[in-house]
């Protein structure tokens, strides 16, 4: 095999990028979240088609236009989200699509689950995986799951394997054997592509690495010649744009919220920390850390598994988003569109959907005058770009509809706002009056958890910034010490390695 | 150890099984209640008759379980077989073709409007709810159209009512059972073959587990959702077929509200309207539930509306302990 390599020119996801795997290679795949690391490897499975550039496989060229197309050459693909049919057993997943059958004719049509199981059952004494070909994919954990998958990919006599972030949802002990694994297949002579955001974990499996940022291709290094640094710095990459934080003055020493031991299943592992009056206190990591999960307990839209809310120094029990809504804690989804907007209705409504029964008189009559009055308040308040008060929200800029939630969560007497992304989807002018938007509550005294994934909007808007990785809190970096650096380093620790940093 | 058996009970508690020893012990239980309030419920003929009700709602039942496991709905069984038993009056009492020809008339055309529906849904991307809606009164229409409004009789040819309701045991004490009934034993038996045994059961549940997981694995999804909406439609022109020698006629206002039945009697025998779990047993054994609750409160003289509303009601219930068991599962 002598690699595959592949551009295209385009102005999408991917940019003139390249590529080149060697037979028996482990090659990783670096870069921040959007760089587009998934979405060439799956131009390479035929899940997306390319725009241009070749994919030269063997050093013949190749087009790959479905996945079955890919399956033929050998080349398989382990989705992040793993794509099992959980109804179904080991077995009957992994000869999913070409099951072994009783005969021709019509006997083809009848399954020979025996020669299944038993072809399975090898399959897995081979690969040293110890699991029963008839259990049901749904019962094994997330680590044999997986272990299925790629004994699937296996039985399909795939040369190239392309793992994506295999190791996000596995303990040390699974990763381990997930390791032999991959060392096994490499011995065989398979090239392997490993995804991950584990860059301490590369040194341990992959031979050599190359980062990607923006959907660009930006340089492969061998693993033993790259220090970890080295590749945070080619990963981050782009100079901080604005240099000038626009961090307002220091907010008072009064502690709005504290949280102390929020636990809840895999997602959030022993979560504390507080939130001060005035605050704007950014949460960074990557995809999939806990951010969120973090903020909709805060909200009440999930249940706790364990710990304590305090607001005020006060215990409070919160079940709903309607008890945090009635503490005074405003959640502005990632998501507007689907959990903060009723899109279709006007603005004037959209503005007073949290606090409506305030607004309301005898019989259940909403009161027309003071809405009108109060929506038209924060639509001059905030600088809300909209012909009427009629107007439909769904006919509004991003950056415009926005502020609409926010002006949602002002009306309700919002004290403390969790702002999850919420610059997402919104062009570059209307990013800074947003983050003009927050400095000002922060200075009228609301208190700001701000999630987010732009590292330079994080270092530019927050007083502290907390960073988690896989459910925990890695790191705590005040605004002066924080580096893009800095941050991606506790974003990519494993939870052993930041404890022994943090003591 | 304690973890061992907990994990035993688990893997106990897990799975439609469940609901199908949960349904059995339902349908027991009615038995032995409606016994004891009426003598006359064991008597032979009443069981006969509850069979013989159970024959037409176990034949559509057993199409839909297929496509309610890829996760789809078909709510046009009942007036498919409307218009399937109108076909075949129209081939042997109007055009006096032989009789087998109209009974293949009848399942053919069953498994037509299933094609057409699967092609709505596989190809034209319109939901299983609104396509196969379109298709009850598409069927509906047509049947009434074809028939002229008026119900077609068989009297120029009994034996075809005699193959429905004669019995091959006739003069055996106690096996005198109609053939009805045994038809949809028959069909049951090849349902569950052709569900847990070829190729398109595997991918109906593959489908309903994970569609996108079974596209990507190189499963040509749109051709085998076509088949299973297809299969589907002959069963509803079996069930059509067999409620026309049942009655004698083809009654073209007849057949609304039967695909609820049918869809009651898959739920209730633990096919998850989620896709991706079911079985034939099951969907049999609700089918028994639902005809027998509606034969136990006739004889205990409850009215025709209060039977509905039971019925309903049992709905809700085995739907809402489907979803109790399942919030249990996903929170270990």
């Amino acid at each position: 095999m002598e690699g595959i390599q592949k551009s295209f020119p385009g102005v999408h996801a991917l940019d003139d990028t390249h590529f080149e795997l060697r037979a028996g290679e482990v090659h990783a795949l670096c870069g921040e979240n959007g760089a587009g690391k998934s979405t060439m490897m799956k131009v390479l499975a035929g899940i997306y088609p390319k725009d241009a550039g070749r994919i030269l496989f063997k050093g013949v060229e190749v087009e790959i236009p479905t996945p079955r197309a890919a399956r033929d050459l050998g080349i398989s693909i382990i989705h992040q989200e793993l794509s099992l049919m959980r109804h179904l057993t080991v077995a009957q997943n992994i000869f999913i699509g070409r099951e072994p059958r009783r005969g021709a004719g019509p006997l083809r049509f009848l399954l020979d689950d025996d020669r299944t199981n038993q072809q399975t059952q090898e399959l897995l004494d081979r690969l040293n995986i110890k699991l029963d070909a008839r259990a049901k994919a749904g019962e094994l954990t997330v680590a044999m799951q997986q272990m299925v998958e790629i004994a699937r990919a296996l039985s399909l006599n795939t040369e190239v394997l392309i793992m994506d972030e295999p190791t996000a949802a596995l303990t040390d002990t699974e990763i381990a054997a997930l390791f032999v694994i991959i060392r096994q297949l490499k011995s065989q002579g398979v090239g392997v592509v490993h995804i991950s955001h584990r860059l301490e974990e590369l040194k341990l499996i992959a031979d050599r690495v190359t980062v990607m940022r923006d959907g660009r291709y930006v340089d492969t290094v061998r693993t033993d010649e790259a220090p970890i640094d080295r590749i945070i710095s080619m990963m981050v990459g782009r100079t901080i744009f604005e240099a000038t934080p626009e961090v307002p003055e220091q907010p008072s020493p009064e502690v709005v919220l504290e949280v102390r031991g929020l636990n809840r299943g895999r997602t959030v592992k022993d979560v504390s920390f507080k939130l001060y009056r005035g605050e704007i206190l950014g949460f960074a990591g990557l995809v999939g850390a806990g951010r969120t999960e973090v903020a909709r307990l805060i909200f009440g839209a999930d249940h706790l598994d364990s710990g304590d809310i305090l607001l005020g120094g006060k215990h409070v029990t919160i079940h709903s988003p309607q008890d945090a809504v009635a503490h005074g804690i405003g959640y502005l989804s990632e998501d507007r569109k689907r959990f903060g907007l009723a899109l279709g209705l006007d603005v004037e409504i959209n503005t007073l959907l949290a606090s409506l029964d305030h607004y309301v008189g005898v019989l259940g009559w909403v009161q027309p005058a003071r809405t009108r009055a109060t929506a038209e308040g924060y639509v001059r308040s905030l600088a809300i770009k909209t012909p009427s008060l009629q107007q439909k929200v769904k006919n509004l800029s991003g950056g415009n509809q926005q502020k609409v939630v926010v002006g949602k969560w002002l009306t309700a007497d919002s004290q403390i706002l969790i702002f999850d992304e919420p610059t997402r989807g919104i062009d570059v002018g209307a990013k800074s009056e947003i983050y003009r938007l927050l400095n000002t509550l922060a200075q009228q005294g609301k208190s700001i958890i701000m999630i987010s994934s732009d590292l330079p909007e994080v270092l530019r808007m927050s007083h502290r910034i907390l960073v988690m990785c896989e459910g925990r809190i890695t790191g705590e970096l005040k605004s002066g010490e924080a580096t893009q650096e800095a941050i991606m380093q506790y974003a990519t620790q494993r939870a052993q390695l930041a404890t022994v940093q943090g003591n | 150890m304690a973890v061992a058996v907990a994990e035993r009970r688990r893997s106990l508690v897990r799975g439609d099984a469940v609901q199908r020893v949960l349904a059995f012990g339902a349908l027991i239980t009615l038995f032995i209640v409606f016994s004891l309030a009426s003598p006359n419920f064991l008597q032979f003929d009443n069981v006969v008759g509850i069979l013989l009700a159970t024959s037409v709602n176990g034949v559509l039942a057993l199409g839909v379980t297929f496509v309610i496991i890829t996760g789809g709905i078909d709510l046009s069984v009942g007036t498919v077989m409307t218009l399937s038993a109108v076909m075949t009056g129209v081939f042997v009492t109007s055009w006096h073709l032989p009789l087998p020809l109209g009974i293949l008339a009848g399942l053919v055309t069953g498994g037509l409007a299933g094609a057409v529906s699967g092609t709505v849904i596989a190809k034209m991307r319109i939901p299983p709810f609104i396509a196969t809606l379109g298709m009850l009164n598409i069927a509906k229409g047509l049947a009434l159209v074809i028939s002229g409004l008026k119900p077609i009789y068989f009297n120029d040819t009994p034996e075809f009512n005699r193959l429905a309701m004669g019995s091959i045991a006739a003069g055996i004490p106690l096996l005198e059972i109609p053939n009805a009934v045994l038809v949809l034993f028959v069909a049951a038996i090849i349902a569950s073959l052709i569900l847990t045994r070829t190729v398109l059961g595997r991918y109906a549940f593959a489908l309903g587990s994970n569609e996108e997981a079974t596209r990507l694995s190189g499963v040509n999804v749109a051709n085998w959702k076509i088949a299973i909406y297809t299969l589907a439609g002959i069963f509803s022109g079996l069930g059509g077929v067999l409620i026309a020698a049942r009655l004698n006629s083809a009654q073209p206002a007849l057949g609304q509200g039967y695909e609820l039945d049918a869809i009651a009697a898959a739920v209730i025998g633990g096919t998850s309207l989620s896709g991706g779990e079911g079985s034939i047993l099951g969907t049999v054994i609700g089918a028994f539930i639902i005809s027998t609750l509606t034969n136990g409160l006739r004889i205990m003289s409850v009215p025709q509306e209060w039977q509905t509303v039971v019925t309903g009601a049992i709905v809700i219930l085995a739907v809402y302990l489907d979803i109790v068991r399942r919030g249990q599962s996903s929170s270990h």
